[in-house]
């Protein structure tokens, strides 16, 4: 069975796609562009396993941290309390920075007001914009949910649609029912919610389906995470409707629905951005006392996206930086 | 539950009369919670009933389903799997990322996923039979270790925490053909996975009622002791039946694979439950012995119709993991109920 699956192998290769086909398009890559010290900078996040949105982020502090001649640190647990324990042990390393999200704000607050304490900088990314500078960090740099989620709805709005279903990919996500309020806020047209499992995709299809079967007015879906996208356009499809798909966040395969139509447009909050100017922040900070935003929120986000920004942002999403 | 030879001639059936017979059949109950749960959201949902949304709730139900019969049988085999649910997704990444990094027809991922997930099957029952320990414990292990390798192996190899996208690839029409297609029969639009299911409660029920490694499977679960002193090979059966699961795990795989091109390393956690919970509902017995593959399709079918009712209903789905709970809970006890009256003397 080996052998012939080794031979297969030998004869079978794919003419189309593949890692060969990827290696021949470029690659991002750099060196340390200063030479201030050697400093550590920590990154905390609620991100959960295997969590693309966050890989962007981390890729992007990466490649900071590489031209700023910075250590770069990545932890992340999806429960507070162990999120928490993780801030405390970067404060243990002593690290010469920190960087964390507060999508749970109350479990991650001693912690924080610790590395403040401890003479840490930190910054906050992502979320928890309201309780930032509240517990002592620098700077908060991400994107305003609601205010994303106003953009999205003025957009629908603009499109002429009159009834859009928001898909939430996690229950009890707070930044996902702020989104679902702000597409609310800005469209004239009636919004629904519908909760969805995001680890399940099958699932995840046959609930639009569903909903999309048993309420065919609704002429425009909204999806909160790129992965979600492309299975709600199949999902549309299936059920014979011609409701649009947007969405918020990008990924390759939002990019090349951009580009052929299916999809027809994506709120990008730039997670590249929130890793890369939080890291370039802090050793902003340290080197020249400066302040990006002048100590206000700086917005990441949202850039609204449509199929003429598509051939672009296809090479982007390819190398896991959009 | 003791098992004589004359018990494993033929299978647990009750001689006597037809109400009675009917009455001891293991996936009764999960029928008539089936019944009861679609009356219910035929006359909760208009929408539920139209030929439309019957493809959709059998299709959500297929892909639940195709996990429930094999791991059913593993129940009835007295053992169980924790494994199952992150085993589907290392299946589809082991396949796409193999034909992605080698630029490989998909056909050779395929057959290498196949090999791969049958490896882990394998290994969970051989080391079930070789160390003693309890199912629990070693599948528990496999469940933590498959996690972090689905995540690890998939970032150090793709970069990326999903893989790349292989849908231009050579083979991937007919690959998607094969695993991700559907019918049209009439209005109704059908998966392909509800085909695999069906095919998968053929096979296994003819294996449990009508071959001798069906007689074994009960054997085992019932009283391996027993079992082992009538000459059944009680650990080729217990690695045969974690390599069913395998099998089930690897269809699963190639549909999420190859229905959306691309695959979250971080996907399946918590599935494993929702296989059980349907073989338990289809009238499993956790201590093994005792349970059907159309019993464990019809729990599955339950938690189709309920998750996608409540959502043809368009209520609040907060309450839907309540629900399923409490149904588990019911079906259970009414699967005992009706045990203990039939078994009672009359």
């Amino acid at each position: 069975m080996l052998v012939a699956a080794l031979v297969l192998v030998l004869t079978a290769c794919s003419s189309t796609g593949g890692k060969r086909a990827e290696e021949e398009r470029e690659r991002a890559g750099g060196r340390a562009a200063v030479d201030t010290p050697r400093w550590t900078f920590a990154m905390v996040t609620h991100s959960g396993d295997g969590d693309t949105y966050w890989d962007i982020v981390q890729s992007g502090a990466e490649q900071a941290a590489v031209k700023d001649n910075v250590e770069f640190l990545y932890s992340h647990d999806d429960e507070a309390g162990r999120q928490a324990q993780l801030v405390q042990t970067a404060i243990d390393q002593k690290v010469d920075g920190l960087i964390v999200t507060l999508a749970k704000p109350e479990a991650m607050e001693a912690a924080v007001r610790k590395a403040v304490e401890a003479g840490i900088p930190v910054v906050t990314i992502n979320s928890g914009q309201d309780h930032s500078t509240e517990f002592g960090a620098l700077a908060h740099i991400g994107q305003d949910e609601a205010v994303a989620g106003e953009v999205v709805g003025r957009e629908l709005e603009a499109r002429g649609h009159s009834k859009a279903l928001c898909v939430l990919h996690e229950q009890g996500n707070v930044g996902h029912e702020e989104r679902c309020a702000g597409v609310r806020e800005g469209f004239g047209g009636e919004v629904e919610n519908l909760y969805v499992d995001g680890t399940n995709m099958p699932g995840v299809e046959s609930s639009i389906e569903a909903r999309i079967q048993s309420d065919p007015d609704v002429d425009t879906v909204v999806t909160l995470g790129a992965p979600f996208a492309p299975t709600a356009a199949k999902a549309v499809r299936q059920a014979g409707g011609d409701a649009e798909v947007n969405t918020f966040d990008l990924n390759a395969q939002v990019a090349r629905g951009l580009k052929d139509g299916t999809i027809g447009f994506a709120v990008d909050q730039q997670p590249y951005l929130q890793g890369y100017e939080a890291v370039d922040l802090l050793w902003l900070h340290l080197y020249n006392g400066n302040m990006l935003g002048g100590g206000q929120p700086v917005l990441t986000g949202p850039q609204l996206v449509t199929q003429d920004d598509a051939a672009d942002l296809e090479k982007y999403t390819d190398r896991g930086t959009r | 539950m003791s098992v004589t030879p004359a018990a494993l001639s033929r299978n647990t059936t009750v001689r006597g009369p037809v109400t009675r017979r009917l009455l001891t059949r293991p996936e009764l109950g999960a029928v008539v919670g089936a019944l009861a749960v679609f009356v219910f959201f035929a006359v909760a949902a208009e929408s539920f009933l139209r030929a439309s949304s019957l493809g959709t709730v059998l299709y959500a139900s297929s892909t639940i389903g195709i996990m429930a019969v094999p791991v059913a049988l593993l129940m009835i085999g007295g053992e169980f799997d924790l494994s199952a649910g992150v085993m589907v997704t290392s299946s589809a990444l082991a396949s796409s990322m193999f034909s992605y990094q080698m630029t490989a027809n998909v056909w050779v991922g395929v057959a290498v996923s196949l090999l791969v997930t049958l490896a882990i099957g394998f290994f969970n029952g051989w080391m079930l039979t070789r160390t003693r320990l309890p199912s629990f414990i070693i599948t528990l292990g496999t469940f933590l270790m498959l996690t972090g390798l689905n995540l690890g192996l998939t970032k150090l190899i793709s970069e990326t925490v999903s893989t790349k996208a292989i849908g231009d690839m050579e083979g991937f029409p007919a690959a998607r053909a094969v695993f991700a297609s559907h019918l049209t029969v009439g209005d109704v639009r059908l998966q392909i996975t509800i085909v695999w299911w069906l095919v998968l409660i053929a096979v296994a029920t003819w294996i449990l009622l009508r071959t001798r490694a069906g007689n074994w499977i009960h054997a085992v679960g019932g009283n391996p002791d027993a079992a082992r002193a009538v000459g059944v090979p009680v650990d080729r059966v217990r690695i045969g039946l974690y390599m069913g699961v395998a099998l089930g795990a690897w269809i699963s795989g190639q549909h999420l694979l190859f229905n959306y091109d691309v695959v979250q390393s971080g996907e399946g956690v918590g599935n494993e439950l929702i296989y059980i919970a349907a073989a338990v509902i289809g009238g499993c017995l956790l201590t093994g012995g005792h349970g059907s593959a159309a019993g464990a399709a019809v729990g599955a079918l339950i938690f189709g119709m309920t998750s996608k009712g409540i959502v043809y209903a368009q209520w609040n789905p907060d309450w839907f993991k309540f629900f399923l709970g409490a149904m588990l809970l019911l079906a259970t006890l009414l699967n005992a109920w009706i045990r203990k009256r039939a078994e009672a003397p009359s």
